[in-house]
C-alpha cells in the first residue's frame, strides 16, 4: 500500500476530530508499545465471515501464535475456526517463490474446504518482498471461480485500527454490492408488520452474545441483511448496499463502511451499542427512527417496555452488591464512555475511564456522563494503570483481556470485556449477565485471602 | 529408524508449529529480571504475549522494536536502539533477550551493530547484559527458537573460562521448551533428594510457575536463573541436560567449562526416570532415597492396573520434536501403539524415532493420518481440540499452547509421580469413550413391547410429600 493510500484510510469527514492529527499517525515507541498490528486488526475484523477460507499468507509468526483466539461465534459453518496460513520458508523468501506458493495455497483450499470465497491476508514479510497477491488473487479467482479477495494488511503499515480500516475497505471494494438479496421468505411475513431490512457494522457476535437480541429484531420485523460481521456468510456480506438503515456498532474503525454505504446507497446510519439495558434500548429506538415507520416505533417501544420491566426485575437481587461501587474503566474508543453508563445504569461510581483509542466525540460523551472534572487515562502504561487504581480507591478494573493478569497479580478484582472472552454480554439479557459477574469477582472470598499474609508471617510481625 | 514425510503442501492449514521468536522469548522469560525484545512489527509481539498470557495465565514481560512503514524501508537499527534505551531506563532489568523475526530477518538487520551502537551512546546501562538470537519464522518451530536462545545465553553470560575449583553438590540442568514449570519442579526435588544443588537454565518453573509476589505486579519476570548462577555454571559437577534439542547448547557449554555432561532423551517413564536416577546417584555419590524407590514402585503399580486400557490403544501424536519423542517413547513403553506421529518442524533427530513414519506438517495431516490409522486417541495441543471433536476421540493436552483449560502449566508429566498421573490421564480418556454394548433384541422377543416398558423418569418439578 502506497503511503496516500494509507492516509485515505485514516481520512474520516464525518469524524469531527478529523481536521487534527490522526491518532493513527502517531509512531509507536520502540520498547514500550503495546497492542496489536495493522494484519491484526484487518483479520479479527473479517475473521467471523464463518463461511470463507481466511489465509494468512506470510511466515508462521503471523498465524502460528494468533489462530483460534477468536471469540465470535458462528451458528453453522465452522470454516472460519480453521487455521490457514502459507507458513513462508526461508527458501520460499530467498527464492521469491511466495506468489507461486500463495496460488497453489488458494487452490488446496477451495479443492478441501469448498469455501464461499477465499480472503488473502498479506503480512509484512511478503509486502516487503514485493509479492504481487492482487494479482494472484485474481488469477486464482478467473482459474477457480471462487472469489479471492486480496486484503494488504502488512504489520508494520500501522496500528490494529488501521487494520480494521483496511478490512471494511476490500469488503468495498470487492464484495458489497455484489449480489442481490434473497426474497423475504413466505414464512417470515407476518400480517401487519412490514419487514425492514438492515445491517449491523461493527458487532462480531462475542460468546454469541447477538443472539441475546436477534430474536427482538425479528419479532420486530428488522430483517439483518448482514451483521458485519458476526455470524456472517459470504453471500450476506455481498447484499449490504440494500439495507435501508445501518447501526454502527461500538466501532468508530468502521464508520468508513458505514459512511459508504450512505454516501453511494443513501442508506443512513447511527451510532450505537448493545451494552447495558439504556442502550439496547436506544439501539432500537434508532431503528425505528432512521425508518420512520410508526407502527415500527410503536411495537418497538413496547417490546422495550416488556424488556426493561424484565431486565429491573432480574437486577433487583443484584443492585445492592453493586450500588455505590467504585469501577476503573479502561477500554478505548466507544466502549470508553458506552460501559461508562451501563456501569451508571447499575449504580456503580466510574472513578476513571481510559480514552486510548478514543476520539474527541467519545470524550465529549464522556463529560457528559461523568461530568466536566471526569479523570480520563490516555497512557496504556499497566503500572500508571494500577497506580491510578489504588489512587482513585477503585473497587474493580474493567478492562480488555491484556490487563487481566497485571491486575491480578496486584490482587485486584477484573472483569474482563474484551474481544475474546466466551461470555455474551449484549442486549437486556447480557446486562444482567454483565451485573452478576461484577457481584461474583467484587464479592468473591479470593480477595480477602489474597491480601491477607499467612499467620506465621503475622505473628513474626 | 523411522521414515520422515514432508507434507509439502503450500497451505498449513490448522497449524501446529508455533514460530520461533515465541520460543526464543520463553527461553529468556525463564531468567530472572529478563525481558525480551522482538526486533519485528508491533503485531508479533502483541500476538506472542497474548499466546502466553494464555497458556500461563500470568502477565508477560514482552517488548517489541515496533518496526512500521518507515523504519521496514529505510532501516530498523536506530528502532533497535531506542528500544534498548527505552527498555533499560524504564524496567531496568538485569537482561535483554535481543530477537530477530522473519521481518527483520528478511529486512536485513546488523544486530552486532546496533548493539555496538547502544553501548556506545548509552554506556550508563553497561550493567545490563543484552543478549541477541537469530530467530526468524520462517525456519524452525518454537522448540529450535528456545535452543538458539539458550545456546546464545551460555555464549553470552557464561564466562570462558575453565574453572579449577569445582562446587560438588552443585548441577547444571539444561531445560527444554517440552518442559512446563511443574516438570522443573519435579526436577528441581529430584536432584535435592539427593542433596545436589541444581541450577536449572533457563528457569520457567520459577518465574512462570504462577505466584503471588509481594510487590504485586511487575515488569520484568517474577523469578527465574540469575545471572550470577548462570555465570557460576563453569564450577559445577556435572550438566544434566534433557531433550535432544538443547545438544548444540550442551556441547557450547561443555566446550567452555569442561563440564561432563550426562544426556537424557526423556524422563518420562520407567526407563527414563530409572537412567535420570540411576545418573544422580552416581554423581552425589549418594544411594538412591527410600522415597524415590517408593514412588517407583507406585509407577509399576500404575502401570498394571491400567495396562488392559492402554495396551494396544491406538494413540495419535503431534507435537514438537522432543515432546513428540519423549511420548513416543512413554507410551510405547505401556504398551500402547503410536500409530500416527506428526512433528512441526524437521529436526535432526526424527529419524531416530522408534516408529515407522513421522510427518513434518500441520494438524489437518494428524486429522488425516488419525482418521486413517482408526486412531482412539489424540495427543496434541489445544488447537488439536476441534480435530478431537471431528474425529470423535478424546484429546490430551500437551505442548503449546494449552489455551483452552487451566494450569495446563501446573501439570507435570516427568519423574515417576508425573509419569503415573499422566498415565491415569490416558487411561481415564481411553476407558471414558469405551462404548457399551448396544443392546440386541431377538427376532423372537417375547418381553413387554418397545412402547410399553416401563421407563423411570424424573418429576420436572419438585413435589412435596
Amino acid at each position: 500500500m502506497r503511503p496516500d493510500e494509507i492516509a485515505a484510510l485514516r481520512h474520516e469527514p464525518t469524524c469531527s476530530h478529523n481536521e487534527g492529527p490522526k491518532a493513527g499517525c502517531a509512531r509507536p515507541q520502540p520498547g514500550a508499545t503495546q497492542g496489536g498490528c495493522c494484519f491484526d486488526g484487518a483479520r479479527n475484523a473479517l475473521l467471523p465471515i464463518a463461511d470463507v477460507a481466511h489465509i494468512v499468507h506470510g511466515p508462521i509468526g503471523c498465524a502460528g501464535s494468533s489462530w483460534d483466539g477468536r471469540g465470535s461465534r458462528s451458528s453453522g459453518a465452522t470454516l472460519y475456526r480453521v487455521g490457514m496460513t502459507t507458513d513462508l520458508s526461508e527458501m520460499d523468501v530467498i527464492m521469491g517463490r511466495g506468489e507461486k506458493r500463495l496460488f497453489h495455497a488458494i487452490k488446496q483450499a477451495i479443492d478441501t474446504y469448498k469455501p464461499a470465497a477465499v480472503f488473502v491476508y498479506a503480512t509484512c514479510v511478503p509486502a516487503l518482498n514485493g509479492d504481487d497477491f492482487g494479482a494472484v488473487a485474481k488469477a486464482a479467482q478467473a482459474r477457480w471461480g471462487v472469489p479471492v479477495v486480496p486484503i494488504d494488511s502488512a504489520g508494520f503499515y500501522g496500528n490494529k485500527n488501521l487494520g480494521n480500516r483496511v478490512a471494511g475497505d476490500a469488503m468495498l471494494r470487492h464484495v458489497i454490492g455484489t449480489r442481490e438479496p434473497d426474497p423475504v421468505p413466505e414464512a417470515a411475513m407476518r400480517p401487519g408488520i412490514i419487514t425492514h431490512d438492515v445491517n449491523l457494522i461493527g458487532e462480531w457476535n462475542i460468546g454469541g452474545e447477538f443472539w441475546n437480541v436477534a430474536p427482538m429484531f425479528d419479532e420486530l420485523g428488522l430483517r439483518v441483511l448482514c451483521t458485519f460481521t458476526g455470524d456472517a456468510r459470504y453471500r450476506e456480506v455481498q447484499t449490504m448496499h440494500r439495507a435501508e438503515a445501518n447501526i454502527l456498532v461500538c466501532s468508530k474503525a468502521m464508520i468508513k463502511v458505514a459512511r459508504a454505504l450512505q454516501d453511494n446507497h443513501g442508506t443512513p446510519f447511527f451510532e450505537g451499542s448493545f451494552y447495558g439495558a439504556a442502550a439496547t434500548s436506544q439501539a432500537l429506538r434508532g431503528f425505528a427512527e432512521l425508518l420512520g415507520d410508526p407502527d415500527l416505533t410503536r411495537r418497538t417501544e413496547a417490546v422495550i417496555a416488556r424488556e426493561e420491566a424484565a431486565t429491573e426485575a432480574a437486577l433487583a437481587p443484584l443492585r445492592p452488591l453493586l450500588q455505590g461501587r467504585r469501577v476503573l474503566i479502561f477500554a478505548g474508543g466507544y466502549k470508553s464512555w458506552s460501559l461508562v453508563s451501563a456501569m451508571q445504569d447499575l449504580g456503580m461510581n466510574v472513578v476513571a475511564t481510559g480514552t486510548e483509542k478514543s476520539t474527541e466525540e467519545d470524550k465529549a460523551r464522556i463529560r457528559a456522563l461523568m461530568g466536566p472534572d471526569a479523570r480520563m487515562i490516555e497512557d496504556n502504561d499497566q503500572t500508571a494503570l494500577l497506580r491510578t487504581f489504588h489512587e482513585q480507591q477503585a473497587d474493580i478494573m474493567i478492562a480488555g483481556d491484556r490487563y487481566i493478569y497485571p491486575t491480578l497479580k496486584a490482587r485486584l478484582p477484573f472483569l474482563d470485556v474484551d474481544h475474546v472472552r466466551s461470555i455474551g454480554y449484549a442486549g437486556y439479557t447480557g446486562a444482567v449477565e454483565l451485573a452478576r459477574n461484577l457481584a461474583v469477582t467484587l464479592h468473591s472470598p479470593v480477595w480477602r485471602h489474597a491480601r491477607t499474609p499467612p499467620s506465621w508471617t503475622r505473628q513474626a510481625a | 529408524m523411522a521414515e520422515i514425510v514432508l507434507s509439502g503442501k503450500p497451505l498449513a492449514v490448522s497449524p501446529l508449529k508455533v514460530s520461533q521468536p515465541v520460543g526464543a522469548s520463553l527461553a529468556f522469560l525463564g531468567l530472572a529480571r529478563a525481558m525480551p525484545l522482538e526486533h519485528g512489527a508491533r503485531g508479533c509481539t502483541s500476538f506472542n504475549k497474548l499466546f502466553f498470557m494464555r497458556h500461563f495465565q500470568e502477565p508477560i514481560a514482552l517488548q517489541t522494536t515496533a518496526m512500521d512503514e518507515v523504519a521496514t524501508v529505510i532501516g530498523a537499527d536506530g528502532n533497535v536502539v531506542e528500544a534498548l534505551r527505552t527498555i533499560a531506563e524504564r524496567n531496568a532489568p538485569d537482561v535483554i533477550g535481543l530477537l530477530t523475526t522473519a521481518l527483520s530477518e528478511t529486512q536485513g538487520a546488523d544486530i552486532p551493530r546496533t548493539i555496538h551502537s547502544f553501548r556506545e551512546s548509552c554506556p550508563e546501562h553497561d550493567g545490563i547484559a543484552i543478549v541477541p538470537v537469530s530467530a526468524s519464522d520462517t525456519l524452525g518451530c518454537l522448540e529450535t527458537g528456545f535452543a538458539a536462545a539458550v545456546e546464545a545465553i551460555i555464549a553470552a553470560l557464561v564466562p570462558e573460562t575453565r574453572s579449577a575449583v569445582r562446587r560438588p553438590r552443585q548441577v547444571n540442568v539444561l531445560a527444554p521448551s517440552m518442559l512446563s514449570p511443574a516438570d522443573i519442579e519435579a526436577i528441581k526435588e529430584w536432584v535435592e533428594a539427593f542433596s545436589l544443588h541444581p541450577i536449572v537454565l533457563p528457569d520457567i518453573g520459577d518465574s512462570l510457575d504462577g505466584h503471588m509476589i509481594e510487590e504485586g505486579f511487575s515488569t520484568v519476570t517474577y523469578g527465574g536463573t540469575s545471572r550470577a548462577n548462570i555465570a557460576a555454571m563453569g564450577e559445577s559437577i556435572a550438566t544434566l541436560v534433557i531433550g535432544p534439542s538443547l545438544h548444540r547448547a550442551a556441547d557450547l557449554l561443555r566446550d567452555r567449562t569442561g563440564v561432563p555432561d550426562y544426556r537424557f532423551a526423556s524422563i518420562s517413564g520407567v526407563e527414563g526416570c530409572d537412567a535420570f536416577t540411576t545418573t544422580l546417584s552416581e554423581i552425589a555419590r549418594r544411594p538412591v532415597p527410600a522415597r524415590l524407590d517408593r514412588q517407583r514402585a507406585q509407577l509399576i503399580d500404575a502401570m498394571v492396573d491400567c495396562h488392559f486400557q492402554l495396551g494396544g490403544a491406538r494413540i495419535a501424536v503431534a507435537a514438537d520434536a522432543d515432546l513428540l519423542e519423549a511420548t513416543i517413547r512413554f507410551l510405547l513403553g505401556t504398551g500402547a501403539q503410536v500409530v500416527a506421529s506428526v512433528a512441526a518442524a524437521r529436526t535432526r533427530g526424527l529419524a531416530d524415532l522408534p516408529v515407522d513414519r513421522v510427518v513434518v506438517g500441520d494438524l489437518e495431516d494428524v486429522e488425516t493420518l488419525a482418521r486413517e490409522a482408526g486412531a482412539e486417541l489424540l495427543i496434541a495441543n489445544s488447537h488439536g481440540a476441534d480435530v478431537a471433536a471431528r474425529l470423535g476421540v478424546p484429546l490430551l493436552r500437551a505442548g503449546f499452547p494449552l489455551s483452552d483449560i487451566y494450569g495446563g502449566h501446573a501439570r507435570c508429566l516427568v519423574g515417576y509421580r508425573g509419569s503415573r498421573q499422566m498415565l491415569f490421564d490416558i487411561a481415564n480418556l481411553l476407558a471414558a469413550r469405551q462404548r457399551a454394548v448396544a443392546p440386541y433384541r431377538s427376532l423372537y422377543w417375547q418381553g413387554t413391547p418397545r412402547d410399553l416398558e416401563v421407563v423411570a423418569t424424573v418429576p420436572a418439578t419438585l413435589t412435596a410429600h
